[in-house]
């Protein structure tokens, strides 16, 4: 039986995590995620979870702490965005290194310069190589489903790597919707009990050292292990989702197409911005165009051979990223895409938006523009290209 | 660990769970000067072995037996420590040929 209410996304965040209940918690207030361990916070103070709630004086301490308690043997999180997720960055390859199974929402916010407290995908995307999965959500639904089902996957015998959920700032981390969640103890029930990888590192019969020093004889084979991790953990988030389906009622996989089989072209796009494409698509359908959308969930691990398959029978591709990668090539999601259909023997054309950067919102007109090139670029009547800024004001001409 | 595992056999991130095996690591070539143990002006009292932050004094029935060099760095803090007058350690320049 599950409950229907309103919360913002931050809000169903610190509830999943309620729900979590886990044994740790370090966290240092960021905008726009401040709330979701300002709310977890209360939670603890009254009494609500078991949690040890460790305030911290950074995000490099709340990570490096949440760390040293999960190489200890408890389930531990945090949650972040922006300047604090890059102020984490060291730590962030420390902790996939060390394969350890912790889980972080990530409200997605511009990176400074010049500072900003909106949502762009700058911050997730400058640590797209370290070694986390990366999960984003389209709406305050999928964020708390997302960040149950990250417990299951980073903890997962042949996964144990660290989980990012990604959100839209203020997008989705502020605003009011309406969600399905669940009962506690149905949460409780999914996730299951937390088995560390020891039963205890304090144990001096059998001491263990974490985190040792390993050059050419060893780094090699270490990051190796990572990798192979990394794509176990392709059907394990398959399974997760499946499973969670049957639970909730909301199935999840890597990709959610919209009215892309019969497609001839589409718009490629992470997280909130899927919900005002799909409002165009619906549009263009009316008018007999063949419009679909491809929104990527799983980010990381990256779903090449899916993506190939959901979008190789497309006549062009606009793939919309909200980070730019300042390289004179294109976004990085882009790349990626790009990168997937390569084995396509007769390809799509590709071309790529740099959007919303700073929170700059983007409406209908926008994604109605996108729309128009390809249609001309599918037809041939307008070359392929990268980096196109959607949404900047230019020089009247 | 004298033979080198494939990547599949390496504990996973490398955690090690044998005690102890920081000897098997030898730090001794990271030396540029070394300190010699003069018995001779020795006055026992174990200063430099409880300091050592190796482990590389080496000792026998509560004796002072010399340094091990396979981990001894070359720091100085023994013969920083020595007591005795004239000092029952010293440290020398590191030549290739000693080694």
């Amino acid at each position: 039986m599950q409950e229907r209410i309103a919360l913002t996304g931050n809000e169903a965040m610190a509830l999943a995590l309620k729900q979590i209940n886990p044994d740790v918690v370090a966290a240092y207030p960021i905008t726009p995620a401040t709330e979701i361990v300002q709310l977890f916070s209360s939670y603890a103070a009254n009494g609500m979870v078991k949690t040890e709630f460790v305030a911290v004086e950074s995000e490099h301490s709340a990570l490096s702490a949440v760390l040293g308690a999960s190489a200890a043997g408890a389930r531990a999180l945090t949650a972040t965005s922006s300047q604090g997720l890059a102020y984490m960055f060291e730590v962030l390859y420390i902790a996939a290194s060390y394969r350890l199974p912790l889980v972080m929402p990530v409200v997605n916010r511009a990176l400074s310069g010049p500072i900003n407290i909106h949502g762009d995908h700058s911050d997730s995307m400058g640590v797209r190589d370290a070694g986390w999965i990366q999960i984003y959500a389209e709406d305050t639904q999928e964020a708390y489903d997302n960040l149950i089902q990250a417990v299951r996957i980073a903890e997962d015998p042949a996964v144990q790597l660290p989980v990012m959920v990604c959100i839209d700032g203020f997008i989705i981390s502020h605003a009011l919707e309406n969600l399905e969640i669940m009962a506690d103890e149905k949460v409780q029930e999914f996730v299951g009990p937390f088995t560390p990888r020891r039963p205890s590192l304090l144990d001096l019969d059998h001491p263990v050292t974490v985190g040792p020093l390993a050059l050419f004889d060893y780094y090699m084979e270490i990051k190796r292990g990572q990798a192979e991790a990394m794509r176990k953990a392709k059907p394990v988030i398959k399974e997760v989702g499946q499973e969670y389906g049957r639970w909730s009622g909301r199935k999840y996989s890597f990709l959610e197409p919209y009215q892309l089989a019969e497609a001839e072209i589409a718009v490629v796009v992470l997280s909130s911005t899927a919900g005002t494409t799909r409002v165009v698509v619906d549009e263009l359908r009316q008018q007999g165009i063949r419009a679909g959308l491809l929104k990527p969930r799983v980010y990381r691990p990256f779903p090449q051979q899916e993506i190939k398959a959901a979008l190789g029978h497309l006549k062009a591709i606009a793939v919309l990223d909200r980070a730019d990668s300042f390289d004179g090539f294109g976004g990085p999601l882009y790349k990626d895409i790009r990168a997937a259909l390569y084995e396509v023997p007769d390809r799509p054309r590709i071309i790529n938006y740099i959007f919303g950067l700073g929170g700059r919102d983007v409406g209908l007109d926008d994604i109605r523009s996108v729309y128009d090139d390809l249609a001309q670029v599918a037809a041939g009547e307008a070359p392929e290209f990268s980096i196109r800024y959607l949404g900047v004001r230019e020089e009247a001409l | 660990m004298s033979k080198l595992l494939p990547w599949r056999e390496v504990p996973s991130a490398g955690w090690l769970e044998e005690k102890g095996n920081a000897e098997e690591y030898e730090t001794g070539d990271w030396r540029t000067i070394k300190p010699i143990w003069l018995k001779e002006h020795c006055i026992q009292c174990l200063r430099c072995f409880v300091y050592c932050p190796d482990s590389a004094i080496t000792a026998e029935n509560g004796r002072v037996t010399g340094v091990d060099y396979k981990h001894c760095k070359g720091c100085g803090i023994c013969a920083h420590e020595c007591p005795s007058k004239p000092k029952a350690l010293e440290m020398v320049a590191e030549s290739a040929d000693e080694l």
